[in-house]
Order: C-alpha cells, then sequence, then structure tokens
C-alpha cells in the first residue's frame, strides 16, 4: 500500500480475454477522467494473445509469464483485477494477499465478499477493507440489483422468500473460461441473488444462444413476495434501480414494465415479480450485443475505483 | 422372439426383412421426462412408480426421468416440479427390474451436484443436453459423470438448424469429453426425412468408431415414426420415443408405434410390443391430462423451428395477455430462441399485446 500520498492506485489486469481488454479500455477512460487508478500492467500466459498486444499499444507493461512474472517485479501492483477463471483465481489468491495486493475478481471463485456496485458497492472499502472481492458473474451483475430492488421494497412484508433468474447471452460474447465454469456461474449467481439480492433463496440459469446476428444479453429476474406487498412500491423500486445501474451501464434498460402475477399454484401462492432487462454493451471492446461483458466490467471499475478512492483518502 | 413379434413378422406379407438389413436397436421411453412438459411437471410418486413398472414389464429397455429440463429445472421459468425429480428418479430406480433409469441435465440449469444426486438415487445413465452449437459447456460434466462410472449420452438439441457437418463436430467435442453416445435431438419437430438421415449419417462418420449414435424425435410435423425409420437405417442404435407420444409440442415419436414398425421390419428392441400398447392405454393414458395432439400450436413449433417445451409457456402467455399463442411461437421462431429461454415468451406476449391496443386505438 502506498506510504505517501499519490493521485492513483496501480493496477494489473491478469487475463487478457474479451473480459481483461473490454476492461483495460473501461479503466483507461476512468483514469482520464480524474479515477484514482493507473492501470499499467497486463499478464497473460499466451505471447499471442491479441490483448496483450492491444495493451501494449495502450502503454501498458504486459507479460505473458503470468502472475509468477508479476509478482517477480520490483514494484507490485496496488490493485488486481483478475480476469481468467475461476480455477485460476482460486490458485492465485492467497499469492496475492500474501504480497499485499488487492483483488478485484471478475471470475466466479467467490474467494471474497461479492459486490454489486448499487446495493453494496462501498463495503469492502478502505485501508482495512476486504483484501479480496468478488464481482460474481455478469448475469448477477445484470438480475441482483432488481432482486435487491424488490427485496428493498418488501422488506415490511417479509421480502423475496425464492428469487430466479435467467441470463441469455450471445454464444460469441461466451469465451472458455466462460464455458469451462458454467456451474460456477449458476451457484456463484445464485449465491449473490440470496447474500447480495436479500432473497431468501436464490436460483440461477444461463443460456448461450447461438443466434446471427447477435443478440443483445437478455435476462429475466422473478421474485415470489407477499400477495398483500405494495406493488407500486415495488414498481417504484425497480424503475429507481434501473436508473442506478445506467449510472454506471448506460445501455441498462427494463424491456417491459413489470409484471407482477396473482399468487396461483404455479407460483407456490406467492405474487410472481417478472422483471425484463436488456443489457447493451458500450462497445469498448466487443461490440454493443456483449452487455455481459460491459456490465461486468462497468460494475469491476466502479469498483475498484471506489476501494482505490476510499484508500488514497485514508493515506 | 416371442409369438406376437413372430405375428407381426408373418402380417409384414411378402415384403420380408427390411432391406436395409437387421438390426438391434436400444430404446429409451422418455414420458416420464419429456412427458413432464405435457403434464405441466406435476407426475406424483404412484404416477411414476406406475408407469415405471409398466414399462420395465414390457421389456423397454431404458427410462429416462428427471424435470422436463433436466435435473434442476424446477422453477418458475419452466415450472415447479410437484415432486422432486430426486424423489421421482428413487421411485424409478427402486421400481425398475430389469431397465435402466436414465436422467438428463442440461448445463447452465442443473450442475454437477444435482449428478451426483441423481446416481445417489439410482440413476444409471446421465444424459447430458445443450443446443446444438454449444457442446463445450458440457465437457465438465462428462468428465464427471464418467468418473462417476454412469454411462453417458450427449444431445444436441435443436439439430435442425445446423447442417450435418457443424452437428458432426459437436458431436465430437462430446465424444472426446467422454461421452459414448451422441443424439440428433429434433426438439423442435422440424427435421424432414433425408434431414434426419443425413445428421445421423455424418455423426456416424465423425464418431461411429468410439461411441453410438441416438436418434429423439417429435410429432410437431407428424413424422416422428418416419424419421426415426430412417434414422434406424442411417445407423442410430439408440431410439428415443415416449408411449402415446407422452412428450412436448406434439409429443415424442410415439414408441409403441415404433416397436411395431421394429417388429414388422424384423428389427430388434427386447420390446413386447402387446404388452407395451396395454401399458399405453391403460396406464400411460390416465395419468395425461390430455392425448399430445397436431393442433394450431404444436403445428407452428414445427413450421417455425420452435422448440417444443415452449408450447405451455406459449398458451399460458397468450391467455394472460389475450393475444395469439401461435403468433408467440412464430415470432420465438424468428427470434431464433433456444431451449431454455421460455421467459422470452412472456417478451414477446406484452409486443403483441401492445401492438394490438395500438391498432384498437387507431381504428
Amino acid at each position: 500500500m502506498p506510504e505517501t500520498s499519490r493521485a492513483k492506485l496501480t493496477a494489473a489486469i491478469v487475463g487478457p480475454g474479451n473480459i481483461g481488454t473490454d476492461l483495460m479500455y473501461k479503466l483507461l477512460r476512468s483514469a482520464e477522467n480524474g479515477g484514482s487508478i493507473e492501470p499499467r500492467w497486463m499478464i497473460g500466459v499466451d505471447p499471442t494473445s491479441e490483448g496483450l498486444k492491444l495493451a501494449a499499444g495502450k502503454g501498458l507493461e504486459t507479460s505473458h509469464e503470468g502472475v509468477d512474472w508479476l509478482l517477480k517485479q520490483d514494484e507490485l501492483p496496488d490493485l488486481i483485477f483478475e480476469a481468467t477463471s475461476a480455477y485460476v483465481h482460486r490458485e492465485y489468491a492467497p499469492r496475492y494477499e500474501e504480497a499485499g495486493i488487492r483483488a478485484v475478481d471478475l471470475t466466479p471463485a467467490a474467494v471474497g465478499p461479492a459486490v454489486i456496485p448499487p446495493v453494496n458497492g462501498e463495503e469492502h472499502c478502505g485501508v482495512g477493507g476486504a483484501m479480496n472481492v468478488n464481482m460474481i458473474t455478469c448475469g448477477g451483475q445484470a438480475t441482483i440489483p432488481m432482486v435487491a430492488a424488490v427485496s428493498r421494497a418488501t422488506a415490511p412484508f417479509g421480502g423475496v422468500s425464492y428469487a430466479e433468474i435467467v441470463a441469455s447471452v450471445s454464444s460469441v460474447s461466451a469465451g472458455p473460461g466462460t464455458r469451462a465454469n458454467i456451474d460456477e456461474f449458476t451457484r456463484t449467481t445464485a449465491a449473490g441473488v440470496a447474500a447480495i439480492g436479500g432473497a431468501a433463496e436464490g436460483k440461477a440459469i444461463i443460456i448461450l444462444n447461438p443466434a446471427e446476428p447477435p443478440m443483445i444479453m437478455r435476462d429475466t429476474i422473478f421474485c415470489a413476495v407477499d400477495p398483500d406487498a405494495d406493488r407500486d412500491a415495488i414498481v417504484q423500486s425497480i424503475a429507481a434501480m434501473e436508473k442506478a445501474v445506467q449510472e454506471y451501464v448506460p445501455g441498462y434498460r427494463l424491456l417491459q414494465e413489470p409484471q407482477i402475477d396473482d399468487p396461483s399454484p404455479a407460483t407456490r401462492g406467492q405474487a410472481k415479480v417478472s422483471i425484463f432487462v436488456e443489457v447493451e454493451g458500450a462497445g469498448d471492446f466487443l461490440p454493443p450485443y456483449a452487455g455481459n461483458l460491459d456490465i461486468m466490467t462497468a460494475a469491476a471499475t466502479q469498483v475498484g475505483e471506489n476501494i482505490a478512492r476510499s484508500i488514497l483518502a485514508e493515506v | 422372439m416371442n409369438d406376437v413379434n413372430a405375428l407381426a413378422r408373418t402380417w409384414s406379407g411378402t415384403h420380408g426383412d427390411d432391406p436395409w438389413g437387421k438390426l438391434d436397436l436400444r430404446l429409451t421411453d422418455t414420458c416420464l421426462r419429456d412427458g413432464s412438459h405435457h403434464k405441466r411437471h406435476l407426475f406424483t410418486a404412484t404416477e411414476c412408480h406406475d408407469i415405471v413398472e409398466a414399462l420395465d414389464a414390457s421389456g423397454v429397455p431404458v427410462i429416462e426421468v428427471t424435470h422436463g429440463d433436466g435435473l434442476g429445472g424446477s422453477s418458475f421459468n419452466y415450472g415447479f416440479s410437484r415432486t422432486w425429480e430426486q424423489e421421482l428418479i428413487k421411485i424409478a430406480a427402486e421400481t425398475a427390474k430389469r431397465a435402466k433409469i436414465a436422467f438428463l441435465m442440461l448445463p447452465g440449469v442443473g450442475t454437477k451436484d444435482d449428478i451426483r444426486a441423481a446416481q445417489d438415487n439410482g440413476g444409471q445413465i446421465c444424459r447430458i443436453a445443450t443446443h446444438c452449437t454449444e457442446a463445450d459447456v458440457s465437457i465438465q460434466h462428462f468428465g464427471l459423470a464418467r468418473e462417476l462410472g454412469l454411462e453417458t449420452v450427449g444431445f444436441l438439441m435443436m439439430s435442425h438448424t445446423q447442417p450435418p457437418e457443424v452437428l458432426a463436430k459437436q458431436a465430437r467435442i462430446m465424444v472426446d469429453a467422454g461421452c459414448q453416445c451422441v443424439y440428433v435431438v429434433d426438439s423442435a419437430g422440424a427435421l424432414i426425412m433425408e434431414q434426419t438421415a443425413d445428421r445421423v449419417s455424418a455423426l456416424v462418420a465423425e464418431i461411429g468408431e468410439q461411441a453410438d449414435v441416438g436418434f429423439h424425435g417429435h410429432e410437431n410435423l407428424g413424422l416422428g415414426v418416419a424419421n426415426t425409420i430412417i434414422a434406424a437405417r442411417a445407423g442410430a442404435t439408440q431410439i428415443d420415443g415416449s408411449v402415446r407420444r407422452f412428450g412436448a409440442g406434439a409429443g415424442n415419436t410415439p414408441l409403441e408405434a415404433f416397436v411395431g414398425v421394429c417388429d414388422k421390419l424384423g428389427w430388434e428392441t427386447g420390446i413386447d410390443f402387446l404388452q407395451l400398447v396395454d401399458a399405453s392405454e391403460d396406464v400411460i393414458r390416465p395419468t395425461m391430462p390430455e392425448e399430445c395432439q397436431l393442433d394450431r400450436m404444436t403445428l407452428m413449433m414445427g413450421y417455425a423451428g420452435v422448440y417444443s417445451s415452449f408450447l405451455k409457456h406459449a398458451g399460458n402467455a397468450a391467455e394472460r395477455y389475450g393475444v395469439s399463442g401461435a403468433q408467440i411461437l412464430l415470432e420465438a421462431g424468428r427470434r431464433k430462441l433456444i431451449g431454455g429461454q421460455e421467459d422470452q415468451l412472456v417478451d414477446i406476449a406484452l409486443i403483441l399485446k401492445r401492438e394490438a391496443d395500438k391498432q384498437a386505438a387507431n381504428s
């Protein structure tokens, strides 16, 4: 951690794939706009990686010799953004912590506590904050804010007893990491729906759709709530959350008015709230259909900036 | 060969055995899995027991039992199970004397933990389904299933959407991951005869040395049995059907009809035709909410290439919002929705309703 007052904390991105490269563009833009992070390294394991080339072109120091190389350098980053896979992050997380580096984990490894910017984005900040925070999954980032919105609005009626999310993403936007981690995706997202969304029980489903032209990311959120819960309050809370997410993901929008179904045997006796959203990306690295990448990297940028700003304010 | 089979052979007249040769097929009944869609996932423990008992007694060698959308499918999106699928698997395994119990899982819906639980409950064959371009999401699950000693089957869903060579490459990914039989799955009931044969042949050419090839048909254009016959002649040795078509959409290939055909062609199935027909009438039919029918909605699925299990969900959305269910299905086809995207049917219904409201306001 910095000894003297500095304008920015340094960061390394580990994993120069779709997510890591998209994240680089967002961190660079944030730095230009007065952010508190200086992205300085891009680390991979494949010398032919396109992401490493792009990073070098943007003036980042790059290596294809992996984290081992990074941790041998005289100057270590303050922050690491992990954009590899859950398996890789689980292996390296203890070494980052040993080296005193804060990690923002964009894989579904769930080593550290989960963070969703508009729900608990200010938690785990500051010098004594968690050494590792987890961004859950793209589907989690797109849906958990809405589960939290319904939980808040229904708190006087016992909140959300069960929430289920369905994330549909285009096949081309799901890289090898996502594909190898599909179980981790469903497990980690479901856990986040409960822990951060506030649902008593969570479930997650992911669909990869190969349609051409590629479909824009779509997410559906179902919440089971008390039939007597205030429906206007639910709808207002959802609309407010849409605005909150749009602050860092402008292409996040409700496709339809939230639908509330009366209780029936098919809803297990609860009222069912259905929320339909679309996430159009900013088109930084992959085209706009890849809103799943965009919301993940935009959220990680927010969280990283929150951590960096809070640390810089304390030293 | 019992007397009844011999009788069927006599009825086949002067043509004798099938000119394509004498085939030995392994049939799987899927009414306790694919039929779960038609049943809106409301099977009771007793119904499961009775169906398994009847199918097993008829000599059906494999019986698939799971929520229609596979392990973990019980949900708002697909419908909640009345009886927990793991309990149904357990009952089936305890009931069957000869048949093996298979279960289905879709990566992205179920997880490896569900596979372990299904095995603990007596499931012996793990069937893993992916959309037919996304086979690589199943690699970790095939790996686990083989490690656990389960027999493995891969399902390439919506096979009508891809040409034979693409399917063959996807089948290769599954086999390399540990899959022992890859099915061409006509989820929309949209394949027409030679299209089925070409796809099965491409898989046989690619994986035939290491694995079996199977075929799973639907009746949405009335071609279930015809497609299945031609698939078998093209080299599919594992065949799915559901007694009385009890499956999604217009239902599956009617297993009893296909067994009758096999008898007449001199193909071996090990199933007693007359006993299966009795089971269909006396045991399976009473558990069905209605017959699986070729009607406006189900025809639309075969015609527009729509995933068969969308049927009931499109019907629900049509009723809730007062729009045409057939139009919802056509739009689902136009959007190229795939298995699992049932949630989008409500979005389509809401758009149709808005358009209808706008037109009403203008007129």
